[in-house]
């Protein structure tokens, strides 16, 4: 037995920690809150309220625009009406609305992190260790927290899905930097160029490839916490997968799992295409 | 004072270069500075003088410090200690935006892969210094376009790197280091990645340019047959010390240690040596036959060797003014070319 005496309180200690917040920053956790709420509910509406055929071609639109293949886009739209046969076209839409919030939030996070742990060595060794965190801890651990200070719903399931899926954008960006060529950056600094013109015209436009991969993994993975994000109240697919489980519904459970999939499958093609296409762009080319 | 000079630089790699700093300055060799320290030095107490308008090659072989020479002109690297003047100017004293404005406006570099940017194509690689000085995009693809012309890529305006040989990169790097118009060029071993018959072709195209533009070239290389073809001087450095500096002919006429005689064994000796070289400068006039060939005094021994072979007497050596120099011997011509 471990001596009894050498036990940390850490568990108190949070406890008390938690309360504070609650207590003392409740006001700010709420208002930050309904911000959040006011964009997924305001964006929910209108994916919802789009008629899904029009739903349909736009994904293959953007499947068309992503690929150039007429092939692909094909395949993406067949995938999403699939998704509507089963029933599930609506809580698809919450779902897709809470995705896309929750990547939102984790790129927007995630590139400017990734960039300065790129640039510091320093922070790197610091936010290493908490990325590990951040994708090893159980989301229920932060999920009890998150909904003490946001109460039940979307925000805190949004939260939820970004500490879990932003770790992937923040490592590749921060990667794809570290990657670039030492004699591309040498050239650059010979013609005198400053190092927000590296970034921009150099590192950015060269990890670009690593950055698109890390947002399709982020977005896979913001996905695939949809049914947890279910537990505490967030809408769409998850409850239904949620449902099937509490009620032994096995058909049910299934049909909405297969929704995610192809879901996932949709937004995974996507991403890659847009991915191999950013290898060669003329993008961030004017950014100065 | 020169254009550049270079005086007195040490460069020591590694953690705590001051201590490494005083061995080397109190004499103590690379292998004993790496042994008793584990630093690495790379440069030793090297000066230099760089004429405007010469191209001046720095040759080593790998190690020798060479390419860690040229990244002081421009401070990619910093010396350890040291002093580099450009101009008059020191540029170790310059604040990051100083030197920023220094390299932008002065200074162009052309690097043995290229360090072409991938992402872009050949005329927004070769505009990339433009873009930098804030020039708009009218007068850098102008400028651009007129420079890739000029190095004989015109057409693959809108080629990526990876669509382009070897050969052709190193045009597009060539035509983006000049495209600033900068005064001085930096070469750090740029034709090295080529093949034989392309380098030879750039190198070509290299003396072609510097007979138009007289810019001061700064050129590296490991190749002695490169470095006598291009250099107006020649310095020589091995384990980071500098071991001779002078003109091709003085290199291969007397080479200062065993180092330098190794290298220049194997040099097509015909093509350095010239006639100035050769000639015995006149001392009376009455020697000289007035049917004798006149031959230019930077005339290549190669190219006298016909001269010299389809006349019975001497030759007659003129200077750029016509003026009458030296006198060179069929038996000169044939000694020279067996030394």
């Amino acid at each position: 037995m471990f001596p009894e005496k050498l036990n940390v309180p850490l568990g108190k200690w949070v406890n008390r920690f938690v309360d504070w917040l609650v207590v003392n920053y409740g006001d700010g956790f709420e208002a930050f809150a309904d911000s959040l709420l006011t964009v997924l509910v305001w964006l929910e509406h209108i994916l919802r309220g789009t008629p899904w055929w029009i739903m349909v071609i736009a994904i293959a639109v953007i499947g068309f625009h992503a690929s150039r293949s007429w092939k692909i886009a094909a395949g993406l739209a067949i995938a999403m009406i699939a998704i509507g046969t089963l029933g599930l076209w609506d809580k698809a839409m919450q779902t897709l609305a809470l995705m896309i919030v929750a990547t939102s939030l984790s790129v927007i996070i995630g590139v400017p992190v990734g960039i300065a742990m790129a640039l510091s060595n320093r922070l790197r060794a610091v936010m290493l260790p908490i990325l590990d965190t951040m994708q090893t801890m159980p989301s229920f651990v932060y999920l009890i927290p998150a909904l003490m200070l946001f109460g039940l719903g979307k925000v805190p399931a949004i939260l939820a899905t970004v500490i879990y899926a932003a770790p992937p954008v923040i490592r590749l960006t921060d990667l794809g930097i570290r990657l670039v060529d030492r004699e591309v950056l040498e050239a650059s600094r010979s013609f005198g160029a400053s190092r927000r013109q590296i970034l921009w015209k150099v590192q950015l436009p060269l990890a670009l490839p690593n950055i698109m991969a890390g947002i399709n993994q982020t977005t896979m993975m913001s996905i695939s916490m949809v049914v947890i994000a279910s537990m505490i109240g967030a809408r769409g697919l998850g409850e239904r997968v949620l449902m099937g489980i509490q009620r032994l519904d096995v058909g049910a459970g299934m049909e909405a799992g297969i929704a995610i999939v192809l879901l996932a499958v949709v937004f995974d093609r996507i991403g890659q295409a847009y991915g191999k296409r950013s290898q060669r762009s003329p993008l961030a080319e004017d950014k100065s | 004072m020169s254009y550049i000079e270079i005086r007195n630089i040490f460069k020591i790699f590694g953690p705590d270069p001051q201590t490494a700093l005083q061995m080397a300055k109190a004499g103590a060799d690379k292998d004993e500075i790496l042994a008793k320290t584990g630093h690495t030095v790379g440069l030793h107490d090297v000066s230099l003088s760089i004429e405007r308008g010469e191209t001046f090659v720095v040759m080593g072989l790998s190690g020798s410090g060479k390419s860690t020479l040229i990244r002081h002109l421009n401070r990619l690297i910093d010396p350890t200690s040291g002093e580099v003047l450009f101009d008059g100017t020191d540029i170790l004293a310059m604040s990051i935006s100083e030197l920023n404005a220094f390299r932008r406006k002065r200074l162009g570099m052309v690097f043995q892969r290229f360090g072409l940017l991938p992402h872009r194509n050949v005329i927004n690689n070769v505009a990339y210094g433009l873009e930098i000085q804030g020039q708009d995009r009218k007068t850098r693809e102008d400028a651009a376009r007129n420079w890739i012309e000029r190095v004989g890529l015109g057409g693959y305006e809108d080629k990526f790197p990876d669509q382009l040989s070897g050969g052709m990169q190193q045009r597009v790097g060539l035509a983006r280091a000049l495209a600033t118009d900068p005064e001085v060029l930096l070469m750090d071993e740029a034709f090295s990645a080529l093949d034989p018959l392309i380098r030879n072709d750039m190198q070509d195209e290299l003396v072609k340019l510097q007979g138009e533009l007289h810019k001061t070239i700064v050129f590296i290389t490991h190749d002695l047959d490169e470095a006598l073809k291009l250099g107006d001087r020649i310095a020589i450095l091995k384990d980071g010390k500098l071991i001779q500096t002078g003109r091709p002919e003085e290199i291969i006429m007397h080479p200062a240690d065993n180092y330098v005689r190794a290298f220049t064994r194997d040099v097509n000796r015909s093509r350095v040596l010239r006639a100035r070289t050769l000639m015995q400068p006149i001392s009376d006039d009455d020697n000289i036959n007035a049917s004798w060939p006149r031959i230019a005094d930077d005339m290549r021994l190669e190219d006298i060797l016909p001269v010299a072979l389809a006349t019975n007497g001497s030759m007659s050596v003129i200077d750029g003014q016509e003026k009458l120099i030296g006198i060179l011997s069929k038996e000169q011509v044939i000694a020279a070319l067996v030394a």
